[in-house]
């Protein structure tokens, strides 16, 4: 499976990348490359082997129910660039 | 052409943990805007979530309540997608290893029971609030809610009519309340409901294309959306048009549903498993854990009342809705001495119109279980009528005091002594001879009369039984 300019351009906007122009005809090369290689891989033949949801072979530990957090705001919203009324300010946003 | 509606739901159910899903924020709804928001519920590069053990918990009860099967190994995964109350770029979801696989949930609606699909419930976290009021061209962020725990429940397509899906809501509302797992508060949100509704052509075995509908937060905008979104589609393919998928939002307003305007590539939320968190593990002890703990059920509820208590199959559906109220009657009752028909009727009737009334959930009910049943004791065994049982039940509702506190204090207990209602009677009949004239003469309903002004003189306390036993031979002597 080659990947297409219009895929570059889809999955960059998809992830709010920022792309050259100049770019994409690269980056089309690049993914085209990896796919390649997905591809390899999908010969060998995994048909009786289970698939891994995560590469360590644990469970995940649990939490037990208590709040542990104060309130931090002030300190929290010191990098925000706009704040108002306790509220982070972001471009208007509609749905 | 006849048409069939096809609907499915899911609901996000907001699980009442005391901290967040991933954090040790706190869950507590009302507080200042960002001041329950951690650095984890932020997105803060650098942190890690951890999994609440309560949240794991709690999903797993559902699941053994609708006789769903309990996944032992369930994944998150990443749904991504941008948007500024999601501050991580992606929800902490589940996608094909949902810790609730496939179970079912029984309603009634016209009196026959039907089986309702459940297909699904994943563990996920909840994004922020946006506000969008102005602020200066901007809109405000408050992430509060962000990461607080939910579980999204996902029902198959097996509802036909605004009814059920009704019936199921509320089925569902009834049983995360009673396993103690949600609040169940539609008005602050941790109950939320989105409809997929489609028609097709009644015989036609393919659904039709549906619509989502979202923004649903009471049963009766529930019902008026799908109502008025039926309409809407059948108007559109009767017009030669195609119903087109999409996401509605529902105005309470207008009564009408209206397209938001879907953004390219929307749905393209490029699922993979959230490589921040291992496997879910659920163990065979936790599972015997679980099942020990769940409570008695709605619908077992209901059976056992009917039989232990006789109540009619409606009574009992109304008493174990709420399981407050189911509790709060069983206390009644006990208090009552097992008057359990006329609990019934006093839990349902008087107390339910006053907590309405005063918008008081019964939980909170000014008048205790154990008072309102002390109240019944005594209509029972004719202290009081039921009528001054009324005005008892007022009394108790702004004091501490019990029924029989009152009744002996305000001198309410009823006249039964048959000499004193005598001598009254006697005395209204001479200073009322033309009226007992009548009576003779065949006017009966003259008796009113009587009965009317003997109460106007014990200030309602006569015992009427008793009261129209000794009228009737009097005035026909």
């Amino acid at each position: 499976m080659s990947i297409q300019s219009e895929d570059v351009l889809k999955i960059a906007h998809l992830a709010r990348l920022g792309i050259e122009p100049e770019q994409v005809e690269s980056y089309a090369s690049d993914l085209s490359n990896i796919m390649v290689l997905v591809e390899q891989m999908s010969q060998v033949d995994t048909s009786d082997i289970e698939p891994m949801a995560h590469p360590l072979d644990q469970s995940q530990r649990l939490r037990t129910d208590v709040v542990l957090e104060s309130n931090q705001r002030d300190a929290l919203q010191k990098n925000a660039p706009a704040i108002e009324d306790g509220l982070f300010l972001v471009p208007r946003v509609i749905d | 052409m006849k048409w069939e509606t096809v609907i499915g739901l899911e609901i996000h159910a907001q699980l009442a943990t005391k901290s967040k899903i991933f954090s040790g924020a706190s869950t507590a709804y009302g507080a200042e805007p960002n001041t329950q928001a951690c650095a984890i519920d932020l997105g803060m590069p650098g942190t890690l979530p951890v999994l609440n053990e309560q949240a794991v918990r709690f999903a797993v009860k559902f699941g053994l309540a609708i006789g769903a099967h309990i996944a032992p190994y369930s994944v998150f995964a990443r749904k991504n997608y941008f948007y500024p109350d999601l501050p991580k770029g992606y929800q902490t979801s589940q996608f094909d290893k949902p810790i609730v696989g496939l179970g079912q949930l029984d309603i009634e609606v016209g009196g026959e029971t039907k089986t309702i699909g459940v297909t699904r419930a994943h563990l996920e976290e909840d994004a922020g609030k946006s506000l969008h009021e102005d602020y200066h061209g901007m809109t405000g962020i408050d992430l509060n809610r962000a990461g607080t725990p939910l579980l999204e429940i996902v029902s198959e397509p097996d509802m036909r009519s605004a009814a059920e899906a009704v019936a199921y809501v509320k089925k569902l509302h009834t049983l995360v309340q009673y396993l103690g797992i949600c609040d169940g508060s539609m008005q602050e949100g941790s109950f939320r409901c989105d409809v997929n509704v489609s028609v097709r052509p009644v015989g036609q075995e393919e659904f039709g294309t549906r619509a989502e509908i979202k923004n649903l937060n009471s049963f009766r905008f529930i019902e008026k959306a799908i109502a008025h979104e039926v309409e809407r589609q059948i108007d559109v393919i009767d017009s030669g048009g195609k119903v087109v998928q999409e996401t509605r939002l529902y105005d309470a307003n207008k009564d009408e549903t209206r397209s938001m305007r879907s953004k390219e590539e929307a749905n393209d939320y490029r699922y993979f498993p959230c490589p921040d968190l291992l496997p879910v593990e659920i163990t065979s002890s936790l599972l015997d854990e679980m099942r020990d703990s769940l409570p008695e059920l709605p619908a077992a509820k209901k059976q056992r009342f009917q039989q232990q208590y006789g109540l009619s199959a409606y009574d009992s559906e109304v008493l174990t809705t709420q399981r407050a109220m189911a509790d709060y009657y069983e206390d009644a009752v006990n208090f009552s001495d097992g008057e359990a028909k006329l609990v019934a009727n006093w839990v349902m009737g008087e107390l339910s119109a006053a907590l309405n009334q005063h918008n008081v959930d019964i939980v909170n009910s000014p008048v205790s279980a154990e008072r309102l049943g002390g109240l019944v004791k005594r209509i029972a065994d004719q202290t009081i009528s039921g009528k001054i049982a009324k005005q008892v039940l007022e009394l108790m509702w702004s004091s501490e005091h019990s029924a029989d506190e009152l009744i002996e204090r305000e001198g309410l207990k009823q006249i039964s002594d048959t000499g004193a209602l005598e001598k009254m009677i006697d005395q209204l009949m001479a200073d009322n001879m033309d009226q007992v004239e009548q009576f003779r003469a065949g006017k009966t309903k003259m008796i009113g009369f009587f009965v009317g002004q003997l109460m106007k003189q014990t200030q309602g306390k006569a015992n009427p039984q008793e009261l129209n036993k000794l009228l009737q031979s009097k005035l026909k002597e």
